[in-house]
């Protein structure tokens, strides 16, 4: 296959970035993008150019590193895959292909293809966990979480933290991330102690981060690799209204 | 107080005053063209200029008709507010997006369809409310009883061309912003169910979004069509 | 060298609660005055982090990724290993202990797993704790699948998720204490080198890897939470960051290097498709639960498969060679990785392979979905087989999966005692970074244990008498000359990759690498071919020094020269790995040696020469690596060939 892309490139976040066009033939359709930014680089390297910076890990689709927004979309047109996951075989022999980085107030871009995605572990840190010391659990069994609670929890909590739900946004809203950790602690028992802080907390941490709101357009759960359900975002506007309208907080 | 205020300052706060506002104007425009629908009697306005009469008599909608004003208000302005946050939130614009492939175009567009609405109402409440209140609308006796005759306003404005077709495009655009807004009230207010969701999306998909704007656009035409004795 | 393991006497299930008893300790007020350092946000940093933050010891944690939850731990799919017989199937701490120190080849310290098994138990209780949403029974109660060389059903998973799962919870109670101020969180920042003064571990020194600056960071401890070097192999499931620097930095610091040609090669994995391939993807083991795996019959009939003139599919089951259950027929398709890898090989080898390149096996479902159905196969593996169609654009559902052995998991690692201290006082080591729990080879689900039982149990309590016999006082400052030498160093290091500008990039090095140690250090090992491997890899160290090229600039970010430095210490652990598997003149678990097998093809342990652990020490650039042995002891099993027909 030949593809031409255009991909951005910026020296950092001091600097102005722009869109490079670059010609590649003799890929693989069972490549995955990635695999094509690897040639990529490596031609560059070959010409003495400097590499094109972005983030990837595990390359299996879980650890979130990967985050480009390609041909207009966050990780490519296939739905329910990072672009680690997307193959070129997507593509069509000759297309041309668009690669930016997210777009957000929140993600500053570092490099190239590459963001700041911190804020999200800011949001985490105001509230996203349940406050229990190692060693002062009881037997596991002891809690019954019947089945269909646990794959509530579990369909919230597997969220990937890679940001595609801001990237695809129209108003770069963080809402799916910081609803997927809310609705998980918030269905699970032990999330319940703390449920009405870790509300109040982790909306005022989000808005702090500079995210916008939610216009309810859908995107982020499209182009959410793990099709995270709008029902998450339902369920924390919940759990944030019973807080204000319940805790003792009186500060705000 | 401070929570009150950081609360409606946030942006789910936000959200939900949009929402109890939005709501509460979907629930007026069912009551306006209930009322409306009197245009159709054909009794040369007796029925809508008595319905005229008792909508600017009764205590109880007059003090509605403030909370009205003042949603009316809130909900632009708000709207601003929200537009203005949400588009500083991504200062750098892709430079290919393709939203269409994950969004309804109505949900991405409600602050465009509510600046139209926001004229519209203007021009409305300019050609109808400023009228009746502050305006020289002509009496018409029924019964003994003087009533300022709307109707006769309506008659006139209606009977051009363009202003209909403003109409039409307004309810046009009614009709995209509630087939959004409506179902999104709701999420804003965290109301979602496996149950009743369905429901909430039926309703506003087919009563709000196309049967109300299909009725009060039907107004305008049909008094159109009679002015010119075409039916 | 006398390598003191540090392992208490008395019963095996009494040991761990006397040396805990035994352990000083540190009063809470005077935590607050030591700094510890963890380099690593897995499993095994983040719960130590968290852990000893907890207790009131100030932390900071480094990671070389943008946020402690990209950690490789998250790819962890099957499930956690807890001896908490909720099944009543016959599991106990015992079986637990005997089924790893087995699983392992008996080349794993019985002290060490016994441990591991025992806290086993409490890993669970705190990570549902924390609300990991493990699956569920329909009544509340917390479910259970098996996994490989168990017969019990013991292992723990939230769907195919379940590293993601337990890493965001440690994740959660990391995030808890940086909100409480214990944990200074720095991300983006690798470790380039540690500082040792004094015979005592002093700190790290570090890249910032936004902007290129060098800093040292000054502690009483430092762990290294930094996973395995399965990458040394280029091609492997670790994530494509995954790397040994850290451990192999720490190594030629005087921490030894325990083990290294002990390697896991997993039996479920994609399989290869090119040249211009990444990394590769498993499959979780859990498949082998219910998926059944075969070749065809006749080497005739693989290669019609090969050639695209046959499916799978077409062939009737009397076609089909199940040879897993042929050969095993008591554990079946569930023996333990190392065996079921060697088969897949073998069959392959004779010619029946599977997909174009004939370097393939079926894993078939079609069995378990007419006996349980669709739907509930889906329910266990829905996610797993949404991945391999992602991958191979092929349905499970339909076709039977392929599968190949790939590189996944190192047992070998930087040599700790008891308490997870390496050689070098104060340089702790846990999770995939030590050497200490699986012996040999590693049993599906332990992985993920054992993270969490040095960090959450055991590190908490072992490097408070470290830090008690020490004290506060005894710390260096960050301008003291060790430091300056270190950071000297780490420059002078980065200038010179940046100045050979040579014409091939760090990647090719890295493939070639991979391709020396695949073939002549990989699933089957001979003497030739490793002593062959060493001039190979002697002659690419020289060619990377001189022709590597080295893109953009030292003060920026820049993944070339992350990469290199990388790359040039694989290189010089593939030299070690190939020096301990020429030593090791024997087969155990992971490390297969041609010469020494049964007449059946297992491995062949010899017990009387090589019941030890091999611990390298370095001895200089350039330099042969010293052998020390520790002679491992086994009071309460007894040695046997594994068998698990």
């Amino acid at each position: 296959m030949k593809i031409n892309l255009k991909v951005w490139r910026q020296k950092n976040n001091n600097t102005e970035g722009k869109l490079v066009e670059y010609q590649l033939d003799k890929i693989s359709p069972d490549m995955s993008f990635l695999e094509m930014f690897d040639v990529l680089n490596g031609e560059l390297t070959k010409k003495g150019e400097e590499i094109i910076a972005f983030d990837h890990d595990c390359r299996e689709g879980i650890c979130g590193s990967c985050s480009m927004y390609i041909n207009g979309r966050a990780h490519g047109p296939q739905t329910g895959a990072t672009t680690c996951q997307l193959h070129m075989r997507s593509f069509n022999d000759g297309d041309t292909i668009v690669v930016e980085p997210w777009r957000s107030r929140a993600f500053p871009v570092i490099k190239d293809l590459m963001v700041d995605r911190t804020a999200f572990d800011r949001v985490i840190q105001s509230g996203g966990y349940v406050s229990v010391n190692t060693g002062s659990a009881r037997d596991a069994n002891e809690t019954l979480i019947p089945r269909s609670i646990a794959d509530e929890a579990m369909d919230a909590a597997q969220c990937i933290g890679c940001g595609a739900c801001v990237a695809a946004c129209k108003n770069a809203s963080a809402m799916l991330f910081v609803a997927a950790k809310v609705s998980h602690m918030a269905v699970l028992p032990q999330g319940q102690a703390e449920s009405t802080e870790r509300a109040e907390r982790m909306v005022a941490q989000m808005d702090a981060e500079g995210f916008g709101a939610c216009s309810f357009t859908g995107a982020c759960s499209v182009e959410c690799p793990k099709s995270i359900s709008l029902d998450h975002i339902a369920r924390m506007n919940r759990e944030y209204l019973g807080a204000k309208l319940t805790s003792t907080n009186v500060q705000g | 107080m401070a929570w009150v205020t950081q609360t409606l300052s946030s942006s789910l706060g936000r959200k939900v005053i949009m929402s109890l506002t939005g709501l509460f104007l979907s629930s007026f425009l069912i009551v306006h063209m209930a009322g409306n629908l009197q245009l159709f009697k054909g009794d040369n306005g007796r029925a809508f200029n008595e319905y005229t009469y008792f909508m600017t008599h009764n205590p109880v909608i007059i003090t509605v008709s403030y909370l009205l004003y003042t949603s009316i208000l809130a909900h632009a302005l708000m709207a601003w507010v929200l537009t203005r946050h949400n588009q500083s939130s991504r200062p750098v614009k892709y430079a290919y997006s393709r939203p269409e492939a994950n969004s309804p175009w109505s949900s991405r567009n409600m602050g465009i369809l509510g600046t139209v609405l926001l004229l519209f109402i203007i021009i409305h409440m300019r050609t109808f409310w400023y009228e009746m209140h502050f305006g020289s609308v002509p009496m018409a006796e029924y019964d003994g009883k003087q009533y300022k005759d709307l109707y006769a306003v309506v008659k006139e404005a209606f009977s051009q061309w363009w202003y209909v077709l403003l109409y039409v495009i307004s309810m046009v655009a009614i009709g995209f912003h509630l087939a959004h807004g409506f179902q999104s009230g709701f999420q804003s207010l965290g109301i979602r169910h496996t149950k009743y969701t369905p429901m909430i999306e039926f309703v506003g998909r087919y009563f709000f979004a196309l049967i109300i704007p299909a009725a009060f656009a039907a107004m305008p035409i049909y008094v159109f069509l009679q002015v010119h004795g075409i039916i | 060298m006398n390598l003191e393991s540090k392992i208490p006497e008395g019963p095996l299930a009494e040991k761990w609660s006397r040396h805990k008893f035994g352990l000083k300790l540190v009063n809470p007020a005077n935590k607050r005055k030591y700094d510890i350092i963890v380099v690593g946000t897995g499993l095994a940093g983040a719960s130590a982090a968290a852990s000893l933050a907890e207790l009131g010891y100030n932390v900071k944690a480094f990671t070389f990724h943008d946020s402690p939850r990209r950690a490789h731990s998250i790819a962890a799919q099957g499930g956690i290993n807890a001896a908490k017989n909720y099944q009543n199937d016959g599991d106990s701490v015992f079986r637990l202990f005997y089924d790893t120190i087995k699983g392992g080849d008996y080349r794993a310290r019985e002290g060490n797993v016994y441990r591991l098994a025992e806290v086993s138990v409490n890993i669970i209780d705190q990570c549902v704790a924390q609300g990991v949403p493990f699956a569920r029974e329909y009544g509340g109660l917390l479910a259970n699948r098996s996994f490989g060389g168990a017969q019990v059903s013991r292992t723990f998973y939230a769907r195919g998720q379940t590293g993601q799962q337990l890493l965001l919870g440690a994740y959660s109670a990391l995030s808890r204490q940086v909100t409480n101020g214990k944990v200074k969180l720095i991300t983006r920042t690798e470790l380039l080198d540690v500082v040792v003064e004094g015979g005592k571990t002093r700190g790290i020194v570090t890249r910032n890897l936004i902007t290129g600056k060098i800093e040292s960071h000054s502690a009483h401890a430092v762990l290294l939470c930094t996973g395995g070097y399965g990458n040394v192999f280029y091609l492997s499931t670790n994530a494509m960051n995954s790397n040994v620097t850290a451990a192999w930095r720490a190594h030629k610091r005087g921490a030894f290097f325990a083990n290294p040609c002990y390697t896991q090669i997993h039996p479920t994995c994609i399989p290869v498709k090119g040249d211009y391939q990444s990394k590769l993807t498993l499959m979780s083991e859990s498949l082998r639960n219910d998926g059944r795996v075969w070749v065809p019959k006749t080497k005739e009939d693989a290669e019609k498969i090969r050639k695209g003139q046959l499916k799978a599919t077409d062939l009737t089951e009397d076609q089909r060679d199940y040879f897993l259950e042929r050969r095993y027929p008591s554990f079946g398709n569930l023996v333990p990785r190392d065996v079921a890898s060697r088969n897949a090989k073998h069959v392959c080898d004779e010619g029946r392979g599977v997909a174009a390149t004939g370097l393939a096996v079926y894993l078939d479902f079609a069995d378990a979905i007419k006996r349980d159905g669709k739907k509930t196969i889906e329910a266990k593996y829905g996610n797993l087989f949404e991945m391999y169609e992602k991958i191979v654009d092929d349905n499970p559902y339909e076709m039977p999966m392929m599968i190949y052995p790939a590189v996944h998991y190192t047992m070998g690692g930087l040599w700790v005692d008891y308490n997870l201290m390496t050689s070098v006082p104060g340089l702790y080591a846990l999770g995939e970074a030590n050497f200490s729990d699986h012996g040999a080879n590693r049993l599906g689900a332990s992985a993920l244990m054992q993270g969490l039982a040095d960090g959450y149990f055991v590190v908490p309590y072992t490097v408070g008498d470290y830090l008690a016999t020490i004290g506060p006082a005894d710390k260096v400052s960050v301008d003291s000359p060790a430091f300056k030498e270190a950071e000297q160093h780490v420059s002078d290091m980065t200038q010179r990759f940046l100045s050979i500008k040579g014409t091939e990039p760090v990647d090719s090095f890295h493939k070639r690498l991979g391709h020396i140690m695949w073939e002549y250090c990989g699933m089957s090992r001979n003497a030739e071919g490793l002593t062959k491997a060493k001039g190979l890899i002697q002659d690419l160290k020289k060619e990377f020094w001189s022709n590597v090229r080295v893109t953009g600039e030292g003060d920026e970010m820049n993944q070339s020269l992350e990469h290199a430095g990388r790359v040039a210490d694989f290189i010089e652990l593939g030299e070690l790995m190939v020096d301990d598997a020429l030593a090791r003149n024997e087969s155990c678990g992971g490390h297969f040696r041609e010469e020494f097998q049964t007449e059946e093809g297992e491995a062949l342990r010899d017990d009387a020469n090589f019941t030890y652990v091999a611990a390298w020490q370095f001895q200089g650039e350039n330099q042969p690596e010293l052998l020390n042995k520790e002679p491992l002891e086994f009071e309460n099993v007894k040695l046997t060939q594994r068998s698990y027909k």
